[in-house]
């Protein structure tokens, strides 16, 4: 119920708006996000936009994560310890 | 996809992997309060990668799941109505009422149709305007702006025949209730990411401030996930509890002001029944006076018979985090995702069918 997926905004027309997952185009609402600006990338849910994905905060965080010195207690040979295969 | 690959690269799930084991140097117990998050810790094994010290407990962040049984068995009743069209989303129609499902009403001819948005439930309700059209809310604050927001437009269009029956719920109280109830014992929970980009992080202030509570507000790949278990074995470690935001690209501290607006405009707050908890005060969404037209509890004279959980099913104790799926003897057995018998094997976000999907028998 509370699966949002990232989609990037493509057009703005009153409260609605074209987006971009990954390939497929929707018709959205932007009526809950109304500061939301053509190019931005934008949380779906249900049909509506509820957040904005700040890129500049997805920077910092994955910066901040390669900056991390390897403790790996991993065999070398295991090189995908997530199984992400699925979705 | 941008901002979901990123977030699954295994370079830095491992580094953060090696740090929670580094960190976690005596037993600790968190609780991932969202259903999406069980399912994402399942599906991507995260469990089986931490540290013996590191448990993970589900919560009660399941909207499908914490639905009453008798707030089940009132939708299957409305179904009944031969002027009425449920409209709904797909999780609710498998969930077995005291008699029988949605989907087994439909079968008999009600009619019951899946939609993706409530307001293509709106836009049913346009079309058939010999028909009353009943949105079933079921959903935290992620979800219930955007019912609010098909209550408006339905005003706005002037658009009399829908009505929603609100079982919608605020996750603060449900949580609220498992420090309450003082049955388990937690280092520290894990904070719903879709949830808190409407309420904010603030919303989750009550639990430092008032239960010495840590919380991490998490997104939803491994990456997003790693990084808040790393975040609340640093606060176990150093004794400190704080609400801290794991999930920066997508919350912030006071979270979506125009959707909690809209969403205070259309529901106050009331009592509301849980699965699993009983009733809890001020933690349901009831509608203000000015929209009750479209409540569907008040248009309809929703029959009241008496409801009685699925025998056996020991749903509400996985949704108070005090017993694993595989504890109760229906797991697997009586009870699997092809055939459920209780909400927490329907829904996608129900740890009974996580435990199962993913990590089988």
């Amino acid at each position: 119920m509370c699966l949002a997926v990232p989609a990037k905004i493509l057009s703005i027309d009153g409260l609605q708006a074209e987006v971009e997952f990954g390939g497929i185009r929707r018709t959205i609402s932007v009526q809950l996000l109304p500061e939301a600006k053509t190019g931005d990338y934008v949380l779906v849910h249900t049909g509506f936009a509820i957040s904005i994905v700040d890129p500049e905060e997805a920077a910092i965080t994955l910066d901040m994560l390669r900056q991390i010195e390897s403790l790996d207690p991993l065999p070398p040979d295991d090189a995908h310890p997530l199984k992400t295969e699925q979705d | 996809m941008r901002f979901v690959d990123e977030f699954r690269d295994p370079a830095l799930a491992r580094k953060l992997i090696a740090e929670i084991h580094a960190l976690a140097d005596r037993p600790m117990a968190f609780m991932e309060f969202c259903g999406g998050h069980t399912h994402a810790i399942m599906q991507s094994g995260i469990r089986q990668l931490m540290p013996e010290t590191v448990r993970l407990l589900s919560g009660p962040g399941c909207p499908v799941c914490v639905t009453s049984q008798r707030d089940i068995d009132q939708t299957i009743a409305l179904s009944q109505l031969p002027e009425g069209i449920i409209a709904t989303f797909g999780d609710m129609v498998r969930v077995p009422g005291t008699a029988l499902t949605l989907q087994e009403a439909a079968a008999e001819g009600a009619d019951v149709r899946i939609v993706y948005s409530p307001l293509d439930a709106v836009k049913l309700a346009q079309e058939t305007p010999e028909k009353q059209i009943i949105f079933l809310g079921v959903g935290f604050e992620t979800t219930a702006p955007g019912v609010a927001a098909s209550v408006l437009q339905a005003a706005a269009l002037d658009v009399k025949n829908y009505s929603v029956f609100s079982m919608h719920k605020y996750t603060p109280p449900g949580m609220r209730a498992i420090m309450e109830m003082g049955e388990i014992r937690i280092d520290g929970v894990i904070g719903p990411g879709h949830v808190s980009a409407i309420i904010g992080l603030d919303g989750w202030a009550f639990l430092p401030q008032e239960y010495a509570m840590p919380v991490v507000v998490s997104g939803f790949e491994p990456v997003d996930i790693l990084l808040a278990i790393r975040a609340l074995v640093k606060q176990a470690a150093n004794k400190t509890a704080q609400a801290e935001n794991a999930y920066n690209r997508s919350v912030t501290k006071g979270g979506n002001r125009a959707a909690l607006k809209i969403m205070g405009q259309v529901f106050k707050m009331g009592a509301a029944d849980w699965r699993g908890f009983g009733i809890l005060p001020e933690s349901g969404m009831d509608f203000q006076p000015a929209y009750r037209a479209y409540d569907a509890r008040v248009r309809f004279a929703v029959p009241d018979t008496p409801s009685q959980e699925p025998p056996g099913c020991r749903c509400g104790e996985v949704l108070r985090g005090i017993i694993e799926p595989p504890a109760c003897s229906l797991y697997g057995k009586a009870c699997t995702p092809d055939r459920p018998k209780g909400p927490c094997m329907v829904s996608d976000e129900g740890a009974c069918s996580a435990f199962y999907l993913y990590q089988g028998f």
